[in-house]
Protein backbone atom coordinates (compact mmCIF):
# COMPACT_ATOMS: atom_id res chain seq x y z
CA UNK A 1 0.00 0.00 0.00
CA UNK A 2 1.59 3.47 -1.23
CA UNK A 3 2.26 7.03 0.88
CA UNK A 4 -1.22 8.05 -1.57
CA UNK A 5 -3.67 5.48 -0.45
CA UNK A 6 -2.81 5.63 2.93
CA UNK A 7 -2.64 9.16 2.75
CA UNK A 8 -6.42 8.98 0.57
CA UNK A 9 -8.04 6.48 3.41
CA UNK A 10 -6.91 8.46 6.64
CA UNK A 11 -8.10 11.46 5.20
CA UNK A 12 -11.48 9.90 4.31
CA UNK A 13 -12.39 8.59 7.41
CA UNK A 14 -10.92 11.79 9.46
CA UNK A 15 -13.42 13.78 7.05
CA UNK A 16 -16.34 11.44 7.07
CA UNK A 17 -16.24 11.34 11.06
CA UNK A 18 -15.94 15.21 10.78
CA UNK A 19 -18.85 15.49 9.00
CA UNK A 20 -20.96 12.99 11.59
CA UNK A 21 -19.66 14.90 14.15
CA UNK A 22 -20.78 17.72 13.00
CA UNK A 23 -24.74 16.29 13.36
CA UNK A 24 -24.04 16.25 16.32
CA UNK A 25 -25.00 19.85 16.43
CA UNK A 26 -28.86 19.36 15.49
CA UNK A 27 -28.76 16.22 18.32
CA UNK A 28 -27.89 19.10 21.21
CA UNK A 29 -30.40 21.33 19.04
CA UNK A 30 -33.27 18.66 19.82
CA UNK A 31 -32.21 17.55 23.12
CA UNK A 32 -32.52 21.36 24.22
CA UNK A 33 -35.34 22.42 22.20
CA UNK A 34 -37.27 19.38 23.48
CA UNK A 35 -36.45 19.33 27.18
CA UNK A 36 -37.08 23.19 27.12
CA UNK A 37 -40.40 25.16 26.64
CA UNK A 38 -41.98 25.98 23.40
CA UNK A 39 -41.87 29.59 23.89
CA UNK A 40 -38.01 29.48 23.84
CA UNK A 41 -37.25 26.93 20.96
CA UNK A 42 -36.38 29.64 18.95
CA UNK A 43 -33.72 31.34 21.00
CA UNK A 44 -32.74 27.60 21.88
CA UNK A 45 -32.19 27.02 17.66
CA UNK A 46 -30.30 30.38 17.46
CA UNK A 47 -27.91 29.69 19.85
CA UNK A 48 -26.90 26.31 19.00
CA UNK A 49 -27.02 27.71 15.52
CA UNK A 50 -24.46 30.76 16.33
CA UNK A 51 -22.08 28.95 18.80
CA UNK A 52 -21.58 26.35 15.87
CA UNK A 53 -21.05 28.71 13.36
CA UNK A 54 -19.17 32.13 15.58
CA UNK A 55 -16.89 28.58 16.93
CA UNK A 56 -16.13 27.93 13.20
CA UNK A 57 -14.69 31.51 12.25
CA UNK A 58 -13.24 32.00 15.92
CA UNK A 59 -11.46 28.63 15.81
CA UNK A 60 -10.12 29.23 12.23
CA UNK A 61 -9.12 32.78 12.89
CA UNK A 62 -7.16 32.25 16.48
CA UNK A 63 -8.21 29.06 18.44
CA UNK A 64 -6.57 26.13 16.04
CA UNK A 65 -3.04 27.66 16.29
CA UNK A 66 -3.63 28.09 19.86
CA UNK A 67 -4.33 24.49 20.65
CA UNK A 68 -2.19 23.35 18.27
CA UNK A 69 0.55 25.75 17.57
CA UNK A 70 4.38 24.45 18.71
CA UNK A 71 4.42 24.82 22.34
CA UNK A 72 5.45 27.44 24.44
CA UNK A 73 6.76 26.12 27.37
CA UNK A 74 3.71 23.31 27.37
CA UNK A 75 0.91 25.83 28.32
CA UNK A 76 -0.24 27.13 24.76
CA UNK A 77 0.85 26.95 21.35
CA UNK A 78 1.98 29.53 19.27
CA UNK A 79 -0.63 32.01 17.87
CA UNK A 80 -0.82 31.52 13.83
CA UNK A 81 -4.00 33.94 12.42
CA UNK A 82 -5.64 32.19 10.13
CA UNK A 83 -4.18 28.65 10.56
CA UNK A 84 -2.00 29.67 7.60
CA UNK A 85 1.37 27.77 8.60
CA UNK A 86 1.79 24.15 7.58
CA UNK A 87 1.59 22.50 10.85
CA UNK A 88 4.14 20.18 9.97
CA UNK A 89 5.37 19.98 13.62
CA UNK A 90 2.46 17.66 14.04
CA UNK A 91 3.46 14.77 11.94
CA UNK A 92 -0.62 14.03 10.10
CA UNK A 93 -0.49 11.50 7.60
CA UNK A 94 -3.78 13.76 6.57
CA UNK A 95 -3.75 17.32 4.92
CA UNK A 96 -4.19 20.22 7.49
CA UNK A 97 -7.25 21.38 6.82
CA UNK A 98 -8.75 17.85 7.10
CA UNK A 99 -7.15 17.80 11.09
CA UNK A 100 -8.73 21.63 10.92
CA UNK A 101 -12.21 20.61 9.81
CA UNK A 102 -12.04 17.36 12.34
CA UNK A 103 -10.97 19.67 15.34
CA UNK A 104 -13.38 22.33 14.48
CA UNK A 105 -16.86 20.05 14.82
CA UNK A 106 -14.79 18.84 18.65
CA UNK A 107 -14.73 22.92 19.54
CA UNK A 108 -17.93 23.42 18.46
CA UNK A 109 -19.23 20.67 20.19
CA UNK A 110 -17.96 21.44 23.59
CA UNK A 111 -19.14 25.06 23.33
CA UNK A 112 -22.55 23.90 22.83
CA UNK A 113 -23.24 22.18 25.96
CA UNK A 114 -23.04 25.25 27.78
CA UNK A 115 -26.40 26.53 25.34
CA UNK A 116 -28.27 23.71 27.16
CA UNK A 117 -27.75 24.65 31.02
CA UNK A 118 -28.19 28.26 30.40
CA UNK A 119 -31.55 28.08 28.66
CA UNK A 120 -34.52 29.74 28.61
CA UNK A 121 -33.05 33.13 30.34
CA UNK A 122 -29.88 34.10 28.91
CA UNK A 123 -29.20 37.24 26.90
CA UNK A 124 -28.65 36.25 23.49
CA UNK A 125 -25.98 39.05 22.35
CA UNK A 126 -24.29 37.49 26.17
CA UNK A 127 -24.28 34.13 24.83
CA UNK A 128 -22.69 35.07 21.89
CA UNK A 129 -19.79 36.36 23.50
CA UNK A 130 -19.81 33.44 25.57
CA UNK A 131 -19.41 31.41 22.44
CA UNK A 132 -17.03 33.73 20.88
CA UNK A 133 -14.24 33.83 23.89
CA UNK A 134 -14.84 29.38 24.17
CA UNK A 135 -13.30 28.93 21.12
CA UNK A 136 -11.14 31.43 21.05
CA UNK A 137 -9.31 30.17 24.28
CA UNK A 138 -10.44 28.64 26.83
CA UNK A 139 -11.35 25.14 25.20
CA UNK A 140 -7.82 25.74 22.98
CA UNK A 141 -5.84 25.88 25.68
CA UNK A 142 -6.92 22.90 27.51
CA UNK A 143 -6.72 21.11 23.92
CA UNK A 144 -3.24 22.06 23.60
CA UNK A 145 -2.58 20.57 26.89
CA UNK A 146 -3.85 17.53 26.37
CA UNK A 147 -3.74 17.07 22.14
CA UNK A 148 -1.42 19.54 21.24
CA UNK A 149 1.46 18.39 22.67
CA UNK A 150 1.09 20.12 26.11
CA UNK A 151 2.04 19.07 29.67
CA UNK A 152 -1.06 16.66 30.61
CA UNK A 153 -0.16 14.63 27.47
CA UNK A 154 3.85 14.68 28.82
CA UNK A 155 2.20 13.61 31.71
CA UNK A 156 1.10 10.52 30.45
CA UNK A 157 -2.55 11.63 30.70
CA UNK A 158 -4.76 9.83 28.63
CA UNK A 159 -8.33 11.62 27.11
CA UNK A 160 -8.54 9.76 23.65
CA UNK A 161 -11.84 11.68 22.00
CA UNK A 162 -12.65 14.43 24.93
CA UNK A 163 -14.06 13.10 28.09
CA UNK A 164 -12.37 15.84 29.71
CA UNK A 165 -11.22 18.28 26.68
CA UNK A 166 -14.48 18.66 25.36
CA UNK A 167 -17.12 17.59 27.43
CA UNK A 168 -15.79 17.92 31.10
CA UNK A 169 -14.55 21.60 29.51
CA UNK A 170 -18.36 21.98 28.49
CA UNK A 171 -19.66 20.77 31.48
CA UNK A 172 -17.88 22.95 33.82
CA UNK A 173 -18.96 26.07 31.76
CA UNK A 174 -22.16 25.12 32.28
CA UNK A 175 -21.80 24.54 35.94
CA UNK A 176 -20.80 28.17 35.98
CA UNK A 177 -22.82 29.82 33.69
CA UNK A 178 -26.02 28.43 35.03
CA UNK A 179 -24.74 29.18 38.53
CA UNK A 180 -24.15 33.01 37.59
CA UNK A 181 -27.42 33.00 35.74
CA UNK A 182 -29.14 31.77 38.36
CA UNK A 183 -32.66 29.59 37.89
CA UNK A 184 -35.45 30.10 36.04
CA UNK A 185 -38.51 31.95 37.22
CA UNK A 186 -40.48 29.76 38.94
CA UNK A 187 -37.62 27.19 39.12
CA UNK A 188 -37.60 27.06 42.85
CA UNK A 189 -40.16 28.07 45.38
CA UNK A 190 -39.01 30.82 48.30
CA UNK A 191 -38.30 27.71 50.58
CA UNK A 192 -36.19 26.44 48.06
CA UNK A 193 -38.07 23.70 46.79
CA UNK A 194 -37.20 22.37 43.13
CA UNK A 195 -40.65 22.60 40.74
CA UNK A 196 -40.68 20.63 37.90
CA UNK A 197 -40.95 22.55 34.12
CA UNK A 198 -41.18 20.17 31.81
CA UNK A 199 -40.04 19.98 28.14
CA UNK A 200 -42.59 20.77 25.69
CA UNK A 201 -41.09 17.60 23.15
CA UNK A 202 -40.19 14.54 24.53
CA UNK A 203 -39.58 13.51 21.12
CA UNK A 204 -37.39 16.02 20.03
CA UNK A 205 -35.64 15.42 22.64
CA UNK A 206 -35.48 11.63 21.77
CA UNK A 207 -34.75 12.39 18.11
CA UNK A 208 -31.63 14.52 19.45
CA UNK A 209 -29.99 11.75 21.91
CA UNK A 210 -30.47 9.23 18.72
CA UNK A 211 -28.75 11.47 16.65
CA UNK A 212 -25.91 12.16 19.30
CA UNK A 213 -25.28 8.72 19.98
CA UNK A 214 -24.97 8.40 16.09
CA UNK A 215 -22.59 11.25 16.45
CA UNK A 216 -20.82 9.30 18.37
CA UNK A 217 -19.86 6.92 16.27
CA UNK A 218 -17.48 9.30 14.67
CA UNK A 219 -16.47 11.42 17.65
CA UNK A 220 -14.72 8.75 18.93
CA UNK A 221 -13.54 6.48 16.10
CA UNK A 222 -12.59 9.50 13.94
CA UNK A 223 -9.89 10.51 17.01
CA UNK A 224 -7.92 7.80 15.34
CA UNK A 225 -7.30 10.25 12.82
CA UNK A 226 -6.23 6.94 10.27
CA UNK A 227 -8.53 4.85 8.80
CA UNK A 228 -6.04 2.43 8.36
CA UNK A 229 -6.57 1.23 12.26
CA UNK A 230 -9.35 -1.48 11.68
CA UNK A 231 -8.34 -3.05 14.99
CA UNK A 232 -9.04 0.73 16.99
CA UNK A 233 -11.87 1.82 15.03
CA UNK A 234 -13.70 -1.32 15.05
CA UNK A 235 -13.07 -2.13 18.52
CA UNK A 236 -13.82 1.60 19.87
CA UNK A 237 -17.43 1.37 18.04
CA UNK A 238 -17.77 -1.69 20.03
CA UNK A 239 -17.00 0.20 23.53
CA UNK A 240 -18.69 3.41 22.27
CA UNK A 241 -21.87 1.73 22.11
CA UNK A 242 -21.17 -1.06 24.67
CA UNK A 243 -21.01 1.81 27.38
CA UNK A 244 -24.23 3.86 26.01
CA UNK A 245 -26.63 1.02 26.18
CA UNK A 246 -25.62 0.27 29.57
CA UNK A 247 -26.04 3.34 30.95
CA UNK A 248 -29.29 3.60 29.38
CA UNK A 249 -30.33 0.41 30.70
CA UNK A 250 -29.12 1.27 34.21
CA UNK A 251 -30.59 4.50 34.54
CA UNK A 252 -33.58 3.16 33.44
CA UNK A 253 -33.60 0.80 36.08
CA UNK A 254 -32.67 3.54 38.60
CA UNK A 255 -35.42 5.34 37.63
CA UNK A 256 -37.88 2.53 37.72
CA UNK A 257 -36.94 1.58 41.37
CA UNK A 258 -36.48 5.31 42.28
CA UNK A 259 -39.70 7.02 40.70
CA UNK A 260 -41.37 3.66 40.59
CA UNK A 261 -41.92 3.81 36.92
CA UNK A 262 -38.70 3.77 34.11
CA UNK A 263 -38.76 7.66 33.37
CA UNK A 264 -38.34 8.75 29.62
CA UNK A 265 -36.22 11.67 30.04
CA UNK A 266 -33.64 10.70 32.65
CA UNK A 267 -32.93 7.18 30.70
CA UNK A 268 -32.03 9.49 27.66
CA UNK A 269 -29.95 11.59 29.94
CA UNK A 270 -28.40 7.96 30.94
CA UNK A 271 -27.26 7.19 27.10
CA UNK A 272 -25.65 10.10 26.95
CA UNK A 273 -23.66 9.93 30.42
CA UNK A 274 -22.25 6.40 28.86
CA UNK A 275 -21.25 7.87 25.54
CA UNK A 276 -19.68 10.88 27.04
CA UNK A 277 -17.81 8.36 30.29
CA UNK A 278 -16.40 5.85 27.53
CA UNK A 279 -15.22 8.58 25.67
CA UNK A 280 -11.77 9.29 27.54
CA UNK A 281 -10.87 5.37 27.41
CA UNK A 282 -12.66 3.70 24.48
CA UNK A 283 -9.46 2.87 22.58
CA UNK A 284 -7.80 0.92 25.49
CA UNK A 285 -10.50 -0.34 27.83
CA UNK A 286 -11.75 -3.76 26.81
CA UNK A 287 -15.97 -4.46 26.12
CA UNK A 288 -16.60 -5.81 29.70
CA UNK A 289 -14.30 -2.26 31.11
CA UNK A 290 -17.01 -0.30 28.83
CA UNK A 291 -19.96 -2.26 30.18
CA UNK A 292 -18.46 -1.51 33.55
CA UNK A 293 -17.83 2.39 32.92
CA UNK A 294 -21.08 2.59 31.15
CA UNK A 295 -22.97 0.86 34.38
CA UNK A 296 -21.06 3.12 36.05
CA UNK A 297 -22.47 6.41 34.12
CA UNK A 298 -26.09 4.85 34.56
CA UNK A 299 -25.98 5.02 38.60
CA UNK A 300 -23.99 8.72 38.57
CA UNK A 301 -26.07 10.61 36.35
CA UNK A 302 -29.07 10.02 38.01
CA UNK A 303 -28.03 11.32 41.55
CA UNK A 304 -25.78 13.86 39.65
CA UNK A 305 -28.86 15.34 38.13
CA UNK A 306 -30.69 15.54 41.48
CA UNK A 307 -27.94 16.85 43.21
CA UNK A 308 -26.87 19.89 41.08
CA UNK A 309 -31.36 20.68 40.94
CA UNK A 310 -31.98 19.91 44.49
CA UNK A 311 -28.50 20.41 46.66
CA UNK A 312 -26.95 23.27 44.63
CA UNK A 313 -30.19 24.45 43.64
CA UNK A 314 -28.26 24.90 40.46
CA UNK A 315 -31.07 25.41 37.47
CA UNK A 316 -29.75 22.81 34.48
CA UNK A 317 -33.03 22.29 32.21
CA UNK A 318 -31.20 19.46 30.14
CA UNK A 319 -28.94 17.99 32.64
CA UNK A 320 -25.67 19.15 30.80
CA UNK A 321 -23.32 19.39 33.68
CA UNK A 322 -24.49 15.87 35.32
CA UNK A 323 -23.88 14.51 31.92
CA UNK A 324 -20.93 16.35 30.49
CA UNK A 325 -19.19 17.70 33.57
CA UNK A 326 -19.60 15.11 36.13
CA UNK A 327 -19.69 12.09 33.75
CA UNK A 328 -16.92 13.88 31.65
CA UNK A 329 -14.68 13.62 34.95
CA UNK A 330 -15.66 10.39 35.64
CA UNK A 331 -15.04 8.74 32.17
CA UNK A 332 -11.94 10.21 32.62
CA UNK A 333 -10.70 8.86 36.40
CA UNK A 334 -12.31 5.41 35.13
CA UNK A 335 -9.67 4.97 32.40
CA UNK A 336 -6.95 4.52 35.25
CA UNK A 337 -9.09 1.73 36.03
CA UNK A 338 -10.13 -0.11 33.38
CA UNK A 339 -6.94 0.53 30.88
CA UNK A 340 -6.26 -2.75 29.59
CA UNK A 341 -2.79 -1.35 29.45
CA UNK A 342 -1.79 0.54 32.82
CA UNK A 343 -5.19 0.45 34.61
CA UNK A 344 -5.65 -0.19 38.35
CA UNK A 345 -7.55 -3.37 37.62
CA UNK A 346 -4.82 -4.80 35.32
CA UNK A 347 -1.77 -4.42 37.56
CA UNK A 348 -0.89 -1.08 36.36
CA UNK A 349 -0.96 0.28 39.97
CA UNK A 350 -2.50 3.33 41.24
CA UNK A 351 -0.01 5.91 38.51
CA UNK A 352 -2.14 6.24 35.90
CA UNK A 353 -5.53 6.93 37.97
CA UNK A 354 -3.41 9.84 39.72
CA UNK A 355 -2.34 11.52 36.69
CA UNK A 356 -5.84 10.95 35.11
CA UNK A 357 -6.81 13.00 38.74
CA UNK A 358 -4.31 15.66 38.22
CA UNK A 359 -5.62 16.33 34.71
CA UNK A 360 -9.02 16.42 35.32
CA UNK A 361 -8.51 18.80 38.18
CA UNK A 362 -6.55 21.21 36.01
CA UNK A 363 -8.69 20.91 33.41
CA UNK A 364 -11.56 21.63 36.05
CA UNK A 365 -10.02 24.40 37.62
CA UNK A 366 -8.83 25.92 34.55
CA UNK A 367 -12.45 25.96 33.41
CA UNK A 368 -14.25 27.43 36.66
CA UNK A 369 -11.61 29.88 36.53
CA UNK A 370 -12.16 31.26 33.48
CA UNK A 371 -15.63 30.83 32.65
CA UNK A 372 -16.46 32.33 36.41
CA UNK A 373 -14.09 35.75 35.09
CA UNK A 374 -16.04 35.23 31.60
CA UNK A 375 -19.56 35.46 32.90
CA UNK A 376 -19.16 37.75 35.76
CA UNK A 377 -17.64 40.07 33.13
CA UNK A 378 -20.42 39.53 31.42
CA UNK A 379 -22.82 40.20 33.61
CA UNK A 380 -21.17 43.47 34.72
CA UNK A 381 -20.91 44.87 31.39
CA UNK A 382 -24.14 44.09 29.16
CA UNK A 383 -25.59 41.50 31.33
CA UNK A 384 -26.28 38.45 31.29
CA UNK A 385 -29.92 37.44 32.18
CA UNK A 386 -33.24 38.35 30.21
CA UNK A 387 -35.83 41.00 32.47
CA UNK A 388 -38.30 38.96 34.08
CA UNK A 389 -40.97 39.87 31.74
CA UNK A 390 -38.82 39.43 28.63
CA UNK A 391 -38.44 35.58 29.83
CA UNK A 392 -42.17 35.44 30.80
CA UNK A 393 -42.97 36.18 27.76
CA UNK A 394 -40.51 33.85 25.89
CA UNK A 395 -37.67 34.74 24.24
CA UNK A 396 -38.70 33.58 21.30
CA UNK A 397 -40.86 36.74 21.18
CA UNK A 398 -38.72 38.65 23.13
CA UNK A 399 -35.01 38.41 21.19
CA UNK A 400 -35.86 37.02 18.19
CA UNK A 401 -39.74 38.59 17.04
CA UNK A 402 -41.27 35.27 16.10
CA UNK A 403 -42.72 32.34 17.31
CA UNK A 404 -41.92 28.97 16.83
CA UNK A 405 -44.99 27.29 16.60
CA UNK A 406 -46.98 29.96 15.20
CA UNK A 407 -49.19 27.70 12.91
CA UNK A 408 -48.94 24.75 15.26
CA UNK A 409 -52.44 23.30 16.75
CA UNK A 410 -52.14 20.04 17.39
CA UNK A 411 -56.11 18.23 16.97
CA UNK A 412 -56.74 16.32 20.01
CA UNK A 413 -60.26 15.58 20.03
CA UNK A 414 -59.94 12.08 18.98
CA UNK A 415 -61.24 11.34 15.75
CA UNK A 416 -61.44 7.55 15.45
CA UNK A 417 -63.37 5.70 18.01
CA UNK A 418 -61.73 5.04 21.25
CA UNK A 419 -62.41 3.05 23.88
CA UNK B 1 -101.75 23.38 8.33
CA UNK B 2 -100.14 22.17 5.52
CA UNK B 3 -97.78 19.72 5.65
CA UNK B 4 -94.87 19.30 2.75
CA UNK B 5 -92.66 17.03 1.47
CA UNK B 6 -89.54 17.98 4.02
CA UNK B 7 -91.72 17.33 6.95
CA UNK B 8 -91.87 20.89 7.63
CA UNK B 9 -95.21 22.43 8.20
CA UNK B 10 -96.65 25.85 6.91
CA UNK B 11 -99.29 27.78 9.23
CA UNK B 12 -100.85 30.24 8.29
CA UNK B 13 -101.48 32.84 11.37
CA UNK B 14 -102.88 36.47 11.07
CA UNK B 15 -100.90 38.17 8.87
CA UNK B 16 -97.65 35.93 9.07
CA UNK B 17 -96.41 32.87 7.62
CA UNK B 18 -94.45 30.42 9.91
CA UNK B 19 -92.49 27.74 8.55
CA UNK B 20 -91.71 25.38 11.85
CA UNK B 21 -90.03 21.79 12.10
CA UNK B 22 -91.99 19.38 12.45
CA UNK B 23 -91.54 18.42 15.66
CA UNK B 24 -92.41 22.27 17.41
CA UNK B 25 -96.47 20.70 16.92
CA UNK B 26 -98.03 19.00 19.39
CA UNK B 27 -102.01 18.77 19.73
CA UNK B 28 -103.58 22.02 20.24
CA UNK B 29 -100.75 24.32 18.12
CA UNK B 30 -97.36 25.48 17.70
CA UNK B 31 -95.49 25.95 20.82
CA UNK B 32 -92.47 29.02 20.73
CA UNK B 33 -90.58 26.75 23.01
CA UNK B 34 -87.99 28.25 24.72
CA UNK B 35 -84.50 27.46 23.75
CA UNK B 36 -81.54 26.48 26.27
CA UNK B 37 -78.15 26.45 25.53
CA UNK B 38 -76.94 22.48 27.09
CA UNK B 39 -73.17 22.34 27.83
CA UNK B 40 -71.61 18.84 28.46
CA UNK B 41 -68.16 18.18 29.91
CA UNK B 42 -67.33 15.12 29.82
CA UNK B 43 -64.11 12.39 28.94
CA UNK B 44 -62.12 12.86 25.64
CA UNK B 45 -62.66 8.93 24.79
CA UNK B 46 -66.71 9.93 24.84
CA UNK B 47 -66.95 12.23 22.32
CA UNK B 48 -67.31 10.11 19.13
CA UNK B 49 -70.14 8.18 20.29
CA UNK B 50 -71.76 10.73 22.41
CA UNK B 51 -72.01 13.00 19.02
CA UNK B 52 -73.33 10.16 17.09
CA UNK B 53 -76.08 9.64 19.49
CA UNK B 54 -76.72 13.26 19.75
CA UNK B 55 -77.10 13.24 15.70
CA UNK B 56 -79.47 10.37 16.21
CA UNK B 57 -82.06 12.42 18.24
CA UNK B 58 -82.14 15.64 15.94
CA UNK B 59 -79.79 17.45 17.51
CA UNK B 60 -77.52 18.59 14.49
CA UNK B 61 -75.33 20.94 15.38
CA UNK B 62 -72.76 21.28 18.11
CA UNK B 63 -69.36 23.34 19.34
CA UNK B 64 -66.90 21.48 20.52
CA UNK B 65 -63.92 22.34 22.88
CA UNK B 66 -60.94 21.16 24.56
CA UNK B 67 -60.62 22.25 27.92
CA UNK B 68 -58.62 21.36 31.03
CA UNK B 69 -60.39 21.20 34.88
CA UNK B 70 -61.05 19.22 37.85
CA UNK B 71 -63.49 18.76 40.32
CA UNK B 72 -63.89 15.72 42.41
CA UNK B 73 -61.66 14.22 40.48
CA UNK B 74 -58.60 16.06 41.57
CA UNK B 75 -55.42 15.67 39.34
CA UNK B 76 -52.72 13.32 39.70
CA UNK B 77 -48.62 13.42 40.38
CA UNK B 78 -45.92 12.84 38.34
CA UNK B 79 -42.49 12.62 38.34
CA UNK B 80 -39.92 14.94 36.13
CA UNK B 81 -36.79 13.84 36.82
CA UNK B 82 -36.56 13.46 40.24
CA UNK B 83 -39.04 16.14 41.67
CA UNK B 84 -42.51 15.21 42.19
CA UNK B 85 -45.20 17.78 40.90
CA UNK B 86 -48.70 17.84 40.47
CA UNK B 87 -51.06 17.50 37.51
CA UNK B 88 -54.52 19.38 38.51
CA UNK B 89 -55.95 20.18 35.19
CA UNK B 90 -56.79 17.39 33.51
CA UNK B 91 -57.98 17.57 29.36
CA UNK B 92 -61.29 17.00 28.85
CA UNK B 93 -64.47 17.95 25.83
CA UNK B 94 -66.99 20.39 26.30
CA UNK B 95 -70.10 19.94 23.36
CA UNK B 96 -72.28 22.72 23.17
CA UNK B 97 -75.57 22.69 22.17
CA UNK B 98 -78.44 25.25 21.55
CA UNK B 99 -81.29 23.79 21.34
CA UNK B 100 -85.79 24.05 21.50
CA UNK B 101 -86.57 23.06 25.93
CA UNK B 102 -88.00 19.96 24.51
CA UNK B 103 -84.81 18.34 24.03
CA UNK B 104 -83.20 18.82 26.95
CA UNK B 105 -85.05 15.42 28.28
CA UNK B 106 -83.95 13.29 25.63
CA UNK B 107 -80.45 15.36 25.09
CA UNK B 108 -79.64 14.30 29.22
CA UNK B 109 -80.74 10.84 29.01
CA UNK B 110 -78.64 9.88 26.09
CA UNK B 111 -75.43 12.20 27.82
CA UNK B 112 -75.93 9.90 30.97
CA UNK B 113 -76.50 6.56 29.36
CA UNK B 114 -72.82 6.95 27.58
CA UNK B 115 -70.73 9.69 29.57
CA UNK B 116 -72.02 7.20 32.76
CA UNK B 117 -68.43 5.09 33.46
CA UNK B 118 -69.47 5.15 37.30
CA UNK B 119 -66.13 6.58 38.14
CA UNK B 120 -64.98 10.19 39.77
CA UNK B 121 -64.54 11.97 36.22
CA UNK B 122 -67.87 11.50 34.57
CA UNK B 123 -68.22 15.29 34.07
CA UNK B 124 -71.12 17.29 34.12
CA UNK B 125 -74.13 18.98 31.90
CA UNK B 126 -74.82 22.55 32.76
CA UNK B 127 -78.34 24.35 31.00
CA UNK B 128 -78.11 27.88 30.36
CA UNK B 129 -81.28 29.95 29.18
CA UNK B 130 -80.87 31.48 25.80
CA UNK B 131 -82.06 35.14 25.18
CA UNK B 132 -81.58 35.26 21.71
CA UNK B 133 -80.64 33.06 18.68
CA UNK B 134 -79.80 34.33 14.98
CA UNK B 135 -79.03 32.70 12.36
CA UNK B 136 -75.97 34.89 10.90
CA UNK B 137 -76.65 34.45 7.28
CA UNK B 138 -80.14 34.77 6.40
CA UNK B 139 -80.87 36.83 9.97
CA UNK B 140 -83.58 34.06 11.20
CA UNK B 141 -83.93 33.43 14.61
CA UNK B 142 -85.49 31.99 16.96
CA UNK B 143 -86.84 28.64 16.87
CA UNK B 144 -85.91 29.26 12.64
CA UNK B 145 -82.11 29.97 13.61
CA UNK B 146 -81.35 26.60 15.15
Amino acid sequence: MNLEMITAIDTLWVVLCAAIVFFMQAGFCMVETGFTRAKNAGNIIMKNLMDFALGSITYWVVGFSIMFGVSAGGFIGGLDLFSTGTFEHLGLTIPKEAFLIFQTVFAATAATIVSGAMAERTKFSSYLIYSFFITLVIYPVVGHWIWGGGWLSELGFIDFAGSTVVHSLGGWSALMGAWILGPRLGKYTSDGKSQAIPGHSLTLGALGVFILWFGWFGFNPGSTLSGMDSESIAHIFVTTNLSAAMAATVTMAVTWIRYKKADVSMTLNGALAGLVCITAGTHIVSPAGAAAIGAVAGVVIVFAIEFIDKVLKIDDPVGAIGVHGVCGAIGTLLVGVFAVDGGLLYGGGLDLLIIQAIGVAAVAAWTLVTTFILFKTIKATVGLRVHAEEEINGLDIEEHGIESYADFQPKNITLTQQV
Amino acid sequence: MITNQNTNIVLTLKNNVCIVPNYFVSKGGVHMDRIVKIEIITRQNKFESLKEALNKINVSGMTVTQVLGYGNQKGRTEVYRGTEYSVDLLPKIKIEVVVPENLIDPIVSVTTQICNTGNIGDGKIFIYPIERVIRIRTQEEASNAI
